[in-house]
């Protein structure tokens, strides 16, 4: 066996997400200019060309994800980068791509908001439109790195995810995520596990393109291999055609939950600190856990007894691992910027005698440890 | 002797009888004209059934999908030709045909119809254009004449009509034609012409929408609608030679623009083509 050489970069966020999907075997990108992402389109632009992949600037961000949409039919491993107001344009076609099951990445690097807002400000508050975003009823898997290597990891995860069950997945970073460089090593080949979707076995006219396996994950074919199935946005029955049957409807929607729902475990990751003797926890997710770490370090430096517990997927977010978590805790402080998404989840799972505070900045500057430091001893 | 087989037995063939008839159409409409037109087109060209990707938006026309067997993408309202183009950029070697209409691809999907033609992407687009939103019940488009009633229109339409023609031809695309559901061959030889060009290729295909339309406007049942198109068609051809004055009332039908220019796809081809023979250089 031959060692390969470690490769180590200075990388920003946005770059490692570039990393990352070239990693996991990115073959598509479609996306639109806009701040802070842009360098994920840039970085694409440069290096799928030169790898035989495909790239294109598309005329907005609806055109993009519907590009991204079309391209994983026809067998893709696609995806688009964007923050706020183009995620926003966005949300109808990421619930077209719900509804037909089709796997894609969407990176937002979050700014403030509402509106145009803060395009060169951090903020976390498209925590609850990852979730809600497009209308109707669907589940959804919402991956959020803290660091450049992390980028990397979690961009590779999601590409997994969305692989594996056949669903959009978003990638939440933030705008200083996205722009701050850090050293990091680029994993070597097999180092991370990579997942392609699971392809037919079945002749070509036994193929239902949305057909109810006991996993509920369908195995997808792609256009052009012969199988010639039809795609719509209508709720539709196994074959892809519209239907109006009230039991194809609900197994249809049924199908969307529980293909994610059953296999929680496998999607949740947690990454938790000091929480063995902890009564009180900091609970954050992103660019705001590195300070929430920091936070707790300086705590117990003061002899406080308190543990910090970072969500790797937002969503859906393991109720049952998190509130085993918290069975110990006392009172959580949920730290984010914005005015209190993720709080409500807690709130929502937390065990009953868990107090749980909320801790918000949404002034377009990092959270800082001190911040969390303060909290901590007010709650106290 | 070998059999011949029927037309009907032609159209059968691309068709999914068993799936998915009857259709949603309303009784006399002509998108099943403009369907039967695109099949044997493609039947004439000896197409893969494989090969074609057939992707619409939303609207009576972008329905059609469902009834053909192809690879089929039955997308949201307006972006019907920004799928096709990932699906294209994807698999280069498949024909996509892009099924529309002329509120999905004017109004809502106005911005990705530009910049396909733009790009002079190698895309077939078919824009069934009745001037209103049939399945939304009669409003009025953008094709909508001025002075027409339409459910949104009651007083008349007192905005300006779009033609669709100009600015395919404006914004960048190879092949720009116009039919009508009265003028089947023809429609069947522009589809087919525009399949075989590589570029963005746009047919307008009038069609008549008596339901909400015509009823409206009083302009009669099907037949007597698409009775109109025959009267008020000028070949592009004819047109030429008779001094403008006499084509007040009339619209020009056939090839109006066709032009080489290099492709998309092609162009991105020679991209990769060329960045792997720099790498090799190194």
């Amino acid at each position: 066996m031959t060692m390969q050489k470690a490769i180590v970069k200075m990388l920003q966020g946005n770059e490692a997400c570039v990393y990352g999907a070239l990693y996991a075997g990115v073959e598509f990108f479609a996306g639109y200019p806009i701040t802070p992402s842009t360098e994920i389109a840039e970085g694409m632009a440069r290096e799928l060309p030169r790898r035989g992949g495909k790239f294109i600037q598309m005329e907005d961000e609806i055109g993009s994800i519907a590009a991204v949409i079309g391209a994983a039919n026809a067998g893709c491993k696609a995806m688009t980068a964007t923050s706020g107001p183009g995620f926003s344009l966005m949300q109808e076609n990421i619930g077209y791509a719900y509804m037909t099951e089709t796997p894609c990445v969407i990176i937002n690097v979050q700014r403030g908001g509402p509106s145009t807002g803060l395009p060169t400000k951090i903020a976390q508050s498209d925590t609850m439109q990852a979730r809600w975003g497009t209308h109707g009823d669907y589940t959804a898997i919402a991956v959020a790195p803290s660091s450049a290597r992390e980028c990397f990891s979690e961009t590779v995860r999601a590409f997994n995810l969305s692989e594996r069950f056949r669903t959009p997945v978003i990638v939440l970073t933030d705008e200083v995520l996205g722009h701050m460089r850090e050293i990091m090593t680029i994993p070597q080949a097999g180092e991370l596990r990579v997942v392609d979707r699971v392809r037919p076995d079945v002749p070509h006219e036994w193929y239902r393109h949305f057909e109810i396996t006991p996993s509920f994950v369908s195995p997808m074919a792609s256009f052009g291999e012969g199988y010639r199935y039809n795609v719509s946005g209508l709720t539709h029955d196994q074959d892809g055609f519209p239907t109006a049957i009230p039991e194809e409807i609900k197994t249809k929607l049924d199908k969307l939950r529980l293909k994610i729902e059953r296999y929680i475990d496998e999607i949740t990751s947690f990454r938790t600190e000091m929480m063995d003797d902890a009564h009180v926890a900091v609970i954050s997710y992103g660019s705001v856990a590195r300070a929430a770490y920091q936070a707790v370090r300086m705590a117990r430096e003061r002899r406080i007894k308190v543990g910090a517990i970072q969500p790797f997927t937002i969503w859906p977010l393991g109720e049952i691992r998190l509130r085993e978590l918290l069975i110990p805790i006392k009172k959580v402080i949920v730290a984010e910027l914005n005015m209190g998404q993720l709080v409500h989840e807690i709130r929502r799972v937390a065990p009953r005698h868990t107090e749980v505070f909320s801790l918000n900045r949404y002034d377009g500057e990092v959270m800082t440890p001190h911040q969390i430091l303060d909290k901590i001893r007010e709650v106290l | 002797m070998t059999h011949q087989p029927l037309q009907s037995e032609v159209t059968h063939h691309y068709l999914r009888p068993k799936k998915k008839f009857p259709n949603v159409w309303c009784a006399g409409c002509g998108n099943g004209i403009v369907m039967g037109a695109l099949i044997r087109a493609i039947d004439k060209l000896g197409l893969d059934k494989n090969d074609v990707a057939v992707i619409s938006g939303i609207g009576c026309s972008s329905r059609m999908p469902v009834y053909l067997d192809f690879n089929t993408l039955h997308t949201t309202h307006g972006r019907a030709l920004a799928f096709a183009t990932g699906v294209k950029i994807a698999k280069p070697q498949m024909k996509v045909i892009v099924i529309t209409g002329d509120g999905d691809a004017l109004a809502i999907g106005g911005n990705h119809f530009i910049h396909a033609c733009r790009r002079n992407i190698d895309i077939t687009a078919v824009l069934i254009n009745n001037k209103i939103y049939g399945m939304t019940g009669g409003q009025f488009a953008p094709t909508t004449p001025g002075g027409m009633i339409a459910t949104t229109a009651p007083h008349g339409n007192y905005e300006k009509q779009f033609d669709v023609v100009k600015l395919a031809i404006g914004a960048g695309a190879s092949y720009v034609a116009r039919g009508t559901v009265y003028h089947v061959t023809q429609l069947e030889k522009l589809i087919t012409g525009g399949l075989r060009k590589k570029g963005f290729a746009l047919i307008d295909a009038f069609s008549n929408c008596h339901t909400y339309y015509g009823r409206m406007n009083r302009e009669g049942d099907a037949v007597a609608m698409i009775r109109w198109f025959k009267k008020h068609a000028m070949p592009v051809e004819a047109a030429a030679r008779i001094p403008p004055e006499k084509l007040k009332d009339k619209f020009i039908t056939g090839l109006i623009h066709e032009t080489d220019a290099t492709e998309f796809c092609e162009e991105y081809h020679w991209l990769v083509d060329r960045l792997s023979g720099k790498e090799a250089e190194k």
